[in-house]
């Protein structure tokens, strides 16, 4: 087996290689003093202090933020609704058509919903006057559909895992339903809506093909304004905030992995 | 049984509750994701017209009563202009189903890397695959095109090393394509990949090395039929949404490299032709049915092999 685990490594490292190698050079690179992107010019911070500065940015820095929080949250507690139904309900009547509905937005192309959503706005707005044009509320409807369909998958499993017989003896004790939900499933499920919730916020934080679509003047999002100035070329303005990003999302992840190890250490210590 | 019965006859609260959560992202789902889908198959058999919205409504009731707009003609001229939409469909196919292939070729090994690791580093390689995943693809696009670029970092340093003469065209080329949907779906394809190759049993494949099978066989008999499954979940993944990609052919892209989603950004920005635009996302959605369903009946094994069975649940 030693000749091929040699193939398997090399693939393997070559593999992360091209994972990591594009995202190394860039941040390498918004440290660059030089305009060029791959002239070493000196050390220099003046891209990060650039950004301080360019009020496009920062504005659509802000809008990115208010739609992902709000879009977030709507989608994980539409996603509790959709999980609770699929993994404690049972057989209920409509249970194929929300299966269905709930798990074609994930496979539906980014492109193919921008323009529908972008499409029944407009036609709802001929015929009842809302929404009045688009703009962050409509983003926030766009990206809060999809997003609830992936917090409900990540919702789903946890839930899966729960052992029942908590909540049943809950209810023998006369609980009733919502005291169970919130006393009971909600703390044991706390993992996995912040979970969803991360994922939901960071599939709105990063979507730019929808977000194109239903956004009007006004709400341009970051995405939106990344890649108005990227089809104009590599700037090392765009490695910097990149390089703020990508740092921000790494160290998120890093720690809630973390977090999660010390857990699931210390919970098999009390075992 | 009888208990649940009873619950469910006295807790009648409850039961108007369960409505409501099944209710609420029935309706939401309805209105916002089934709907607009509707709404773009009416606009695809409309006309184009000056105006807002720049289409003609489909149907309505004007001054002479009942009146229609319905016309084949969108997808009549996506017949006739058939190099400048099908030429992109059928490229967007190739690309998407080589993408699939590159993906697997790479994540194939580091997921088996991965699984055969010991706690720690299965865990740090871990992270080492969700984090691109976390992080936008389009900010790792962009690092992209500073690497393949013609004064990118790659041509630099093989000037500077001397083993080029003069920039390699990278960029806007198949190979752009390929490196941008390796970057953007390898994550995806990895770690189903991964969830069925850490459930293999080592005592397996110890067992058919000591019985004097070789590495092919063993590979070719144990492992591929075990590992099939991640390998249809993982390539399902990465073809679906790579037929419809945007940004990869728009800014790794070139004319050689049309996509759909490219296509129908520009006629719907750029020539701001809606109902051409609407059929090209239906033709879109008539090229992944297939693939769609199939992910959908795999799903929907996975989740009646996870699902315990109820009869058991009650008893226990």
């Amino acid at each position: 087996m030693g000749r091929m685990n040699g193939l398997v490594l090399s693939l393997g490292a070559l593999g992360f290689g091209i994972l990591y190698l594009p995202i190394i050079i860039m941040v390498i690179f918004s440290f660059n003093a030089g305009k060029l992107v791959s002239v070493w010019s000196g050390a220099s911070l003046k891209w990060y202090a650039g950004l301080l500065e360019n009020d496009q940015l920062l504005s659509a820095f802000g809008t990115s933020l208010l739609i992902a929080v709000w879009a977030a949250t709507i989608a994980t507690i539409f996603g509790i609704c959709i999980a609770l139904a699929f993994v404690r309900f049972g057989n209920f009547r409509s249970r194929l058509a929300l299966s269905a509905i709930a798990s074609a937005p994930l496979v539906m192309p980014e492109i193919v919903t921008g323009l529908s959503m972008l499409l029944l706005f407009i036609s709802m707005e001929s015929l009842f006057g809302w929404p009045s044009g688009r703009g962050v509320d409509t983003i926030i409807i766009a990206h809060a559909t999809f997003g609830m369909c992936f917090a409900a998958v990540v919702i789903q499993a946890r839930l899966r895992d729960f052992d029942m017989a908590i909540e049943e003896a809950a209810a023998d004790l006369g609980a009733t339903q919502p005291f169970i939900f919130l006393s009971i499933t909600l703390p044991v499920i706390a993992p996995a809506v912040v979970a969803a919730w991360l994922l939901a916020f960071t599939l709105s934080f990063d979507d730019l093909v929808i977000a194109s679509f239903v956004s009007g003047p006004g709400s341009s999002t970051l995405p939106i304004v990344i890649f108005s100035k990227v089809r104009l070329g590599v700037t090392p303005e765009i490695n910097a905030l990149a390089t703020v990003m990508i740092v921000v999302v790494a160290a998120s992840v890093i720690g809630a992995s973390w977090a999660i190890r010390r857990r699931l250490s210390s919970r098999d210590q009390n075992q | 049984m009888v208990r649940g019965m009873g619950k469910y006859l006295v807790n009648l609260p409850a039961v108007t509750g369960r409505r409501l959560v099944i209710a609420l992202p029935l309706i939401w789902l309805a209105v916002f994701f089934f709907l607009p889908l509707v709404e773009t198959l009416q606009v695809s058999f409309t006309s184009p017209r000056r105006g807002i919205p720049p289409y003609e409504p489909l149907w309505g009731i004007g001054d002479d009563g009942f009146f229609t707009n319905f016309t084949t003609g969108n997808y009549a001229l996506l017949l006739q202009y058939w190099s400048d939409y099908f030429g992109p469909a059928l490229n967007s196919i190739k690309l998407a189903f080589f993408s699939t292939l590159v993906c697997l070729l790479f994540a194939y090994p580091m997921a088996w890397w991965i699984a055969r690791s010991n706690e720690k580093w299965r865990t740090i390689l871990l992270v080492l695959v969700m984090l691109p995943f976390w992080t936008s693809s389009l900010l790792r696009i962009y690092a992209l095109i500073g690497l393949l670029n013609p004064n990118g970092f790659i041509n630099a340093a093989g000037l500077w090393l001397g083993l080029i003469d003069a920039p390699i065209q990278m960029m806007q080329t198949d190979f752009s394509i390929y490196m941008g949907m390796v970057l953007t779906y390898l994550p995806l394809m990895i770690l189903p990949l991964y969830a069925v190759m850490v459930r293999l049993d080592a005592d397996l494949l110890d067992a058919a090395a000591d019985l004097g099978g070789s590495g092919v066989q063993i590979f070719r008999t144990i492992i591929l039929p075990l590992t099939l499954p991640g390998i249809i979940a993982g390539s399902l993944l990465v073809f679906i949404p790579a037929v419809g990609e945007f940004v990869i052919p728009a800014l790794l892209g070139g004319p050689d490299q049309l996509m759909m989603g490219k296509v129908l950004w520009t006629e719907f920005f750029r020539n701001r032709d809606w109902p051409v635009a609407s059929a090209i996302a239906m033709l879109l959605l008539a090229i992944l049915t297939v693939p769609i369903i199939y992910a959908r009946y795999q799903d929907g094994r996975d989740a009646v092999a996870e699902t315990p069975n109820p009869k058991q649940a009650e008893a226990g």
